[in-house]
């Protein structure tokens, strides 16, 4: 690809230490661990489609000169962080700009609602910049709206493909996340009850219409693994660990708080295949699980002392201040609470075994492994020694992953959509006019809304540039999104506005008031579109 | 909170990503944050000062950084994951203004380049 060797050593740079577990160089934080097997699955997932590139070619030619007097039409798919702060920017810095932002879901703000956890209201506080983003008179939100089906076999089909659009637009924004989550590939993953992606419990307890059909019983066993050591694994391991009347007081869902009324849960154990240094969490998060009341936390002393003692002066200072809290933890931990968290290392799942008449989760086979390698890029090897964990529940927590859909090209193995500084690329390099992306589904997914922020302002940037400099773009001669609309309604299709949002979102707060909570979520698309009449 | 009259704040110089340098003027008792955003400078803090976000991220001079008290755990943690990171970094949403810091210089921490942008050249004219 040609601009990207030198961008890559430039934000190498910038991240250095944040780095963890991603192969690929990624940064940090919230992204843990890819295991082997799933990265070939990758390769043979469908062909793109170029339907975009076709369909602008006729026009790319066509006029630029116009573009100062009339308005910038831009389309952004998906409404969280990656669409909200791209919209932002491109608003703020070309004032005839107009953006239609669709959202396959009725309700805005992707993962900061359905990721982040309800125990970190003050994160959820960027809602504030979107709220003002969308009093814009020039930003449309279409929620209730999907664009691009996917294509993994046996997608459901989208309201509308991309194609439908490029008719409308001059630029369209990809911004539609990270949909699924990668798999350990190893036997009984699938099939037992008690093993499932911490993607599906989060999106559970955070009220993702999607995943509400979830088996979760937590009052089987007190024994719980998360795999991955990312930050989305502890904030599955601090929400089976949290006192409920502490959790009570935020907004997950009264579904889940039936759930963990009954909870038997009192050791969660997280595991990685590699070791301390390699960890993907970030401070705060690891603060957080130290400083849960009534909990002991356990983790091999001699290894972490090892380690640290062979990355000596290399550490960075972020690496430097994690090790140092793990000490701290080590050594201030009370022995013999109630409850008990633990960080395994050098740790593979081999296998999930199962009671064999229930079919539910008994125990993880876990081959144990040593570390090879250079310094900043250490693997896990296998050793041939395994051992048996004895859990009743078990959650994978190895990574999120984005999926291709219909007419826009796309990464299967590094799962994005190939970019320049968030123009889109085709397979040869050939840019893709009018075609951009962000977020997740632009740089992978890892790293929190701030980077995602920084991410979505430099595709800003990006489409700001083509268009003040009379770059091609889709330059359609059609008046924007209103089309779209009539064939939508027409359909007997819902769309759903910011206003209608904010219906839902005042009964979500009443419904908190009552039950003394900040809000409670509907968690059907039916009760949402309900919430409106 | 109203801007101070001219003359009549305590003086801070804002070094911008594009390297210039803006003097305004702070009222006491302000967050670095509040009065970057006051005077319309790309500041972002996307969390409303509410420690969880790093947006807010400047770097001081040496002088007026040594001159505060240790950030604390809970800001440090998040100093950790700002673009930039350097010695004298801080969280504009945590230092609050004093008439001792006067004079403070506080840079706004460029963001991650556009390669695409500063490299690509127009191909139509
Ligand atoms: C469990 C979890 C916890 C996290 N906690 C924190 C935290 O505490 N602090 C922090 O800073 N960051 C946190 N993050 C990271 C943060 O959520 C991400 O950086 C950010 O949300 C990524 O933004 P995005 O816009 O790329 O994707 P998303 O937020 O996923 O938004 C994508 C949107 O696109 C929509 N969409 C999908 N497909 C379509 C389609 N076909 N058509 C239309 N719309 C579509 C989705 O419904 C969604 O609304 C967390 C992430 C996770 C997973
Ligand atoms: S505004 Fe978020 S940490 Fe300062």
């Amino acid at each position: 690809m040609m601009f990207k060797t030198k961008r890559d050593d430039e934000e190498e740079e910038q991240h250095q230490g944040q780095e963890s577990d991603n192969e690929e160089g990624g940064n940090t934080d919230r992204e843990i661990e890819m295991e082997g097997p799933e990265a070939e699955d990758a390769e043979m997932e469908e062909e793109t489609v170029w339907s975009i590139q076709e369909l602008s070619c006729s026009k790319i030619c066509s006029g630029s000169e116009d573009r100062v007097s009339r308005s910038f039409k831009v389309a952004v798919v998906g409404s969280g962080p990656g669409g909200f702060y791209t919209a932002h920017r491109i608003l703020k810095q070309v004032p005839q700009s107009s953006i239609d932002m669709y959202e396959a879901l009725p309700v805005p703000h992707g993962l900061v609602r359905f990721g982040v956890a309800p125990d970190h209201p003050e994160v959820k506080n960027v809602i504030n910049t979107f709220d003002e983003v969308a009093e814009n008179p020039n930003f449309r939100f279409i929620g209730n709206t999907s664009v691009g089906t996917f294509v993994t076999p046996g997608s459901k089909k989208a309201d509308l493909e991309v194609a439908d659009l490029a008719q409308h637009y001059d630029a369209i924004l990809l911004a539609y996340g990270a949909h699924e989550d990668r798999v350990l590939g190893v036997p009984n993953e699938k099939s037992l009850r008690g093993v499932m992606a911490a993607r599906s419990f989060v999106g559970f307890y955070n009220g993702l219409p999607s995943e509400q059909d979830l088996d979760v019983d937590l009052s089987k066993t007190d024994t719980a693994v998360v795999i991955g050591q990312g930050n989305v694994a502890l904030d599955v391991a601090r929400i089976l660990l949290t006192p409920l009347e502490d959790l009570k007081k935020t907004d997950l869902t009264e579904k889940m708080i039936k759930i963990l009324e009954k909870s038997t849960v009192k050791h969660v154990h997280v595991i990685g295949r590699r070791g301390p240094l390699e960890v993907a969490f970030t401070s705060k998060e690891l603060r957080e699980m130290l400083q849960l009341p009534g909990t002991t936390f356990h983790m091999d002393r001699n290894l972490l002392a090892s380690e640290m003692e062979r990355a000596g002066k290399s550490l960075d200072r972020p690496r430097k201040r994690l090790m140092g809290l793990l000490e701290k933890g080590i050594k201030e931990s009370k022995p013999n609470q109630p409850k008990s968290w633990s960080l395994q290392f050098l740790r593979s799942p081999l296998e999930f075994s199962g009671d064999g008449k229930d079919g539910t989760l008994k125990a993880i086979k876990l081959g144990i492994n040593r570390l090879e390698g250079e310094d900043n890029n250490r693997r896990a090897a296998a050793t041939g020694a395994k051992e048996e964990l004895e859990c009743g529940l078990a959650f994978r927590s190895i990574g999120y992953k984005s999926v291709g859909i219909q007419g826009v090209p796309f990464d299967s193995r590094k799962g994005i959509v190939p970019n320049v500084d968030g123009k889109v690329i085709d397979e040869n390099s050939n840019i893709v006019p009018g075609l951009y992306a962000s977020g997740w589904l632009k740089r992978g997914p890892i790293g929190v809304i701030a980077s995602t922020m920084a991410d979505a302002y430099q595709t800003a940037d990006t489409i700001i540039s083509d268009w003040t400099r009379g770059e091609p773009m889709l330059d359609s001669l059609s008046s924007g999104g209103a089309p779209v609309l009539d064939i939508l309604r027409s359909k007997g299709h819902k769309v759903v506005s910011y206003q209608d949002w904010k219906k839902i979102e005042q009964k979500e707060f009443e419904m908190g008031t009552r039950l003394g909570k900040p809000r409670e979520k509907f968690v059907s698309v039916d009760e949402m579109l309900k919430a409106i009449d | 909170m109203p801007r101070p009259a001219p003359g009549q704040g305590i003086k801070v110089n804002f070094i911008t990503r594009e390297g210039e340098t803006v003097t305004v003027e702070a009222n006491e008792g302000e967050s670095l944050l509040d009065v970057a955003r006051a005077n319309d400078l790309d500041v972002e803090g996307a969390c409303e000062a509410s420690l969880a976000c790093s947006t807010c991220h400047l770097i001081l001079d040496d002088d007026s950084f040594s001159k505060l008290e240790e950030p604390s755990d809970e800001e440090n943690d998040m100093l950790d994951l700002a673009f930039g990171l350097s010695d004298t970094s801080r969280l504009g949403c945590q230092v609050l203004m004093t008439k001792e810091l006067a004079g403070l210089t506080a840079k706004i921490p460029s963001a991650t380049r556009n390669m695409y942008v500063d490299g690509a050249k127009p191909k139509h004219h």
